[in-house]
């Protein structure tokens, strides 16, 4: 058995997800998968994939779901639903998109791409604190994490946009959001 | 303001339509009032958490969309609409899983009580393209069509998540509600073979060399198909599609600049809403030469 990342086993990581997965609604059709490939045929962004949808599940076969995780795949699921509505054997795809970057989150697994993560960990962030999204704060803190002189890539359009009475500058809070947190942290407790 | 026909909606605008997509917002209100749709804002409503907060935890992901639809469903009121259709799949998504899911609908009920909500799934989630179709329906709009648009060719964009992944009121590979929609306004829907292709959405700014290829493709597609114009459906559509036209146009070394509209800015036109109403001055691609 292959040691990865210094603790888990390829084969235990894959039960765990296995077992995640058959929480989505569906979830158990993955193993009906026939590896047709209309799921990869499907994908806008399959052609620059590391692994496309069907060599994930290929790869799960195999126990090699820690290469996956690394490469550049789920971060470029764009979440279209393609897969998830063509695919002959009732597979939820996306949503096992969706699982396979969570499990990225929980075992603590960089993949090589990062903006994705990175993006989402800044929306987050703010959602926690706001209940709302809010912009140009989000725009601050991804490109203060992947590199700050992207950003100037996007002054252009950030100016056109505060031209257009369309940036907000600010971030706003929901009235309930104290309760919203509590919320939140009863879903955390009770995981 | 046309009649009512007695039913009220409870309207989730979404983060994007307080500044960005304000003009969405705006035309989707001036629309309904037109056509005498009772739109009522949820009361504190939050954000949906977009692809994002569900991409790092579920759970939680789960409990602020509980949130809106428990406040929804408060009101009394039988739908929650919604004009972004990444809100739209994420609110139905929400509901989907809490009801497959006993734990946690149980857990959904604890932590919604802390701040006396209670949620049981009973309200239903609606696209505003939805209600325009199917409640109010072609004889309606027709009838209330004061600016005539013939000779506008349109490309019906739809994005992915309208149809996808429920398929509740249009094919979820071929949809025609919005090809309807254009026509019953006056316009003429184009053939636009990509218009339920993705645009990437999100990847624009994480993958910008793999989002502008998604976008080339579909501007290039549409102006192929003749469309003077695109009508979106959904915020992040609009905005990846309006925004980084000249670099796509680079990219692809080829001109694919292109108006780009919110349908309900089209409609709104042909009911006879103004350009200022219709906050025709907020685009970036010149959508108000478009409309008369
Ligand atoms: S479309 Fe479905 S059955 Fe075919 S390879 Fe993809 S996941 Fe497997
Ligand atoms: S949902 Fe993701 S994996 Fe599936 S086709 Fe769309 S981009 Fe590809």
């Amino acid at each position: 058995m292959r040691v990865i990342d210094g603790k888990v086993e390829g084969r235990e990581l894959t039960k765990k997800f296995l077992e995640e997965v058959m929480l989505i609604p569906n979830g158990e059709k993955v193993n009906m998968c026939i590896q047709c490939g209309t799921c990869s045929a499907s994908c806008p962004t399959g052609y620059a994939m590391d692994f496309t949808p069907r060599q994930i599940v290929a790869a799960l076969r195999a126990n090699i779901i820690h290469e996956v995780l690394v490469s550049n795949s789920v971060w470029l699921c764009a979440s279209c639903y393609a897969c998830t509505v063509r695919c002959p054997a009732g597979i939820p795809w996306t949503d096992i998109m969706y699982q396979l970057k969570r499990l990225g989150e929980d075992e603590g697994i960089i993949p090589r791409v990062k903006k994705g993560h990175e993006l989402a960990t800044a929306f987050n962030s703010i959602i926690d604190k706001y209940g709302l999204s809010a912009e140009f704060l989000l725009m601050l803190k991804f490109y203060f994490r992947t590199g700050i002189f992207k950003a100037l890539g996007q002054l252009g359009f950030a100016t056109k946009m505060l031209t257009k009475g369309r940036l907000d500058l600010g971030a706003h809070k929901i009235k309930g959001i104290k309760g919203l947190q509590k919320m939140m942290a009863v879903m955390e407790e009770r995981k | 303001m046309a009649a009512s026909n007695g039913k009220k909606y409870t309207y989730y605008p979404g983060c994007s339509q307080t500044k960005t997509s304000r003009a969405y917002d705006a035309s989707v209100r001036g629309v309904a009032g037109k056509l005498g749709i009772e739109l009522v804002e949820l009361e504190d409503w939050n954000c949906c958490g977009a692809s994002n907060y569900i991409a790092i935890d579920a759970r939680k992901a789960f409990v602020l969309s509980a949130r809106n639809l428990a406040l929804a469903e408060k009101t009394g009121r039988p739908d929650i609409v919604t004009s972004c259709s990444g809100c739209y799949v994420i609110l139905a998504k929400a509901k989907k899983y809490i009801k497959t899911n006993p734990k946690l609908h149980k857990d959904i009920d604890e932590a919604l009580a802390t701040d006396g909500l209670t949620y049981t799934g009973n309200v239903s989630v609606r696209h505003v393209l939805d209600v325009l179709v199917n409640d109010v329906a072609e004889q309606r709009i027709r009838a209330a069509v004061t600016v005539p648009l013939a000779g506008l060719k349109v490309a019906p964009y739809y994005g992915c998540q309208i149809g996808r992944p429920y398929g509740e009121f249009d094919d979820e590979e071929w949809p025609h509600t919005l090809d309807d929609l254009v026509a019953w306004s006056g316009a003429e829907p184009v053939n636009f073979p990509l218009k339920s292709k993705c645009c990437g959405g999100i990847l624009m700014t994480t993958q910008p060399k793999v989002g502008r290829t998604l976008v080339g493709k579909l501007l290039k597609s549409a102006k192929d198909a003749g469309a003077d114009c695109i009508v979106t459906a959904c915020s992040l559509c609009h905005v990846t599609l309006e925004s980084y036209q000249k670099k796509v146009s680079r990219h692809l070394g080829e001109d694919v600049n292109i108006p780009v509209l919110y349908f309900t800015q089209l409609l709104g036109r042909a009911l006879g809403l103004t350009h200022k109403e219709l906050m025709l001055k907020d685009s970036l691609t010149h959508a108000e030469a478009v409309l008369p």
